[in-house]
């Protein structure tokens, strides 16, 4: 049985606020890692742009146009990921996608933090996609891949990412 | 004395009793998180009534062998019903012949028999293919698969901004190297109904064949293929109140004589050697392999259950409906319809300013109302109206206006939580 509760909670302020006034959105000039995600499924695409200072994501910014879920959660991400290591961002790569497909426990120790707010979207297998298509373009940028797809290869859904 | 009087009091038009129809349908009494389910989306796939429920168990609980094969009592029975299911299919479309109903696995299936079968016999290098912009996906790719093949080509029909079809400019479409058009009947994305027996008398004046796509107009018209006079008409049963993996595909039996074979194996032979094949008749040539015999038989239990109310009662009903949710959805700023054909089928595709239709149909089951949401498999009619995807609310005979409130209810609701 779907847990109501949760997809309920989907929608919560934290999530309308970003998607209203998402942070870090625009382009980034002189790039040094850039990829373009896309999900052919509703025809949504995002574009995540960043700069390393030394071995931290100095710079990060994102546009696109998607649904709310999508763009909150590119919104959000790039607000978790300044700052930090490339190794740091990874492992918060992994914890999201495992999240969104209910596959974390959150009770266990973790970086998921705010974050939070998308583990509903694990019980709307149709909505996942959405919320992972910024991470999933993020990864593709670390390894300056030049586009990715929700329905590649590689599908974050199917596929493990990073370490795993 | 000669007041208007409510049409239930009028003896000679019997009232549209919704509620009753609608306790025919067990799923509609479903709570979706404690509210009433407002199922409105019935272009992609209707529900099924008690009886059809009822007559798919008899069939299996007491019917049920292989066809068209052994000697024994059920084989026979089996056999029996699956025929009488394609005569019932026959009378619903009112077709000359009951050999020119071929039961397919659904309208993409029928679609790519007759890509195969006549297309890829009867279609060369240069030939022309006339497709409209409002079609479906699956009359769009059997298509390009065969002129990718062969070297023919593809023209479409442009619509205008209601979403109609311009028919001036399909008629200047063709020329000498024009050999086939596919046209869908009433448009899955829009709702446009199309003028097809129209089109396929212009077609025929140029010794053309047409194949209609009638997926999205079995349930909602009342189709006559002979008053159309169509050579070919595609449709599915799941979208008729039936299961799925059944179809139809009607054919003129001159037409499907001349064709090849789609599919090869048992039922579709006469006799068989390694140095050669005759094929069976039709429709058993197009018929490989043991068919989904009780999804045939409920598609006939299914028609039977809608003839029995009648599709002008349903149409009419229909209308109602989508005259009701047009009218009220037209008033509500920021929602914009996609799709004012003058024609239409109770088919209604809009945009929530500033929300995504995916947010839109996630919010609106929270309501209980089930929508469509993307592209339905149509994009060539989002690129046209420059959308990335629509929110689309699809009337069935059973819906009633309270749901079309609640419909309205809830894009209001989704409307104050993106405010």
């Amino acid at each position: 049985m779907t847990n109501l509760a949760n997809y309920k909670s989907l929608y919560q302020e934290v999530i309308l606020d970003h998607n209203k006034k998402p942070r870090n959105y625009g382009t980034l000039a002189h790039a040094s890692h850039h990829a373009v995600g896309h999900n052919p499924l509703c025809g949504d695409h995002i574009s995540v742009a960043l700069n390393f200072d030394r071995d931290c994501i100095a710079c990060i910014k994102f546009e696109g146009e998607s649904c709310a879920i999508c763009k909150a959660s590119a919104s959000m991400m790039t607000v978790a990921i300044k700052g930090k290591s490339r190794a740091d961002a990874e492992i918060l790569i992994q914890e999201f996608l495992a999240m969104a497909t209910g596959k974390l426990d959150l009770n266990s120790p973790n970086h998921i933090g705010r974050l939070a707010v998308f583990a509903g979207v694990c019980d709307l297998p149709t909505r996942v996609k959405c919320a992972i298509l910024p991470w999933h373009t993020l990864h593709a940028a670390f390894n300056s891949v030049a586009s990715t797809s929700t329905e590649a290869e590689n599908d974050p859904v199917r596929a493990p990412i990073g370490n795993a | 004395m000669n007041a208007v009087q409510p049409a239930v009091n009028r003896p000679s038009a019997p009232a549209f009793d919704v509620e009753r129809i609608r306790a025919d349908f067990p799923i509609l009494q479903l709570k979706i998180d404690g509210k009433p389910l407002v199922y409105l989306d019935n272009a992609a796939s209707s529900q099924m009534p008690q009886p059809v429920i009822d007559r798919l168990v008899r069939y299996q609980t007491s019917e049920h062998a292989n066809i068209n094969r052994a000697v024994h009592y059920l084989s026979e029975t089996a056999t029996a019903e699956y025929e009488a299911a394609r005569r019932k299919l026959q009378r619903f479309i009112n077709a000359p012949e009951e050999r020119e109903v071929i039961f397919t696995s659904g309208t993409t299936d029928a679609i790519n028999l007759v890509m195969h079968g006549y297309g890829r016999k009867f279609i060369k290098a240069g030939d022309e293919i006339i497709l409209t912009t409002l079609e479906h996906h699956s009359n769009i790719v059997p298509w390009q698969m065969l002129a990718e093949e062969t070297g023919a080509a593809i023209r479409v029909v442009p619509i205008n901004d209601a979403g109609e079809l311009l028919i001036g400019e399909y008629e200047k479409l063709f020329n000498a190297r024009t050999k086939f058009v596919g046209v869908m009947h009433v448009s899955n994305a829009l709702g446009t109904i199309n003028p097809v027996k129209q089109m396929i008398a212009f077609a025929h004046a140029h010794g053309v064949p047409v194949l209609v796509d009638g997926a999205q107009a079995v349930p909602h018209l009342q189709v006559d293929v002979q008053d159309l006079d169509c050579d070919f008409y595609a449709f599915s049963g799941h979208k008729l109140c039936g299961p799925t993996g059944i179809g139809v595909l009607y054919g003129k039996a001159a037409l499907l004589e001349k064709m090849q074979p789609f599919k090869g194996g048992g039922d579709m032979i006469l006799s068989v050697t390694f140095e050669k094949t005759t094929y069976n008749t039709i429709p058993h040539k197009f018929e490989a392999g043991t068919p989904p015999i009780a999804a045939a038989i409920g598609l006939g239990a299914a028609v039977d259950y809608l003839s029995a109310i009648g599709m002008d009662a349903i149409a009419v009903h229909e209308l109602d409906l989508l005259n009701y949710a047009t009218a009220q959805m037209t008033r509500m700023p920021g929602v914009r319809i996609i799709g004012t054909a003058r024609n239409k089928a109770s088919v209604i595709s809009f945009t929530v300013d500033g929300v995504h239709p995916h947010d839109v149909g996630t919010l609106l089951n929270q309501d209980g109302v089930a929508v469509r949401t993307g592209h339905h498999c149509a994009q060539p009619v989002m690129q046209r109206f420059k959308v990335p995807a629509t929110s689309r609310a699809s009337f069935a005979f059973y819906n009633s206006m309270a749901e079309v409130d609640a419909l309205i209810a809830g894009i209001r609701s989704v409307q104050k939580v993106f405010a």
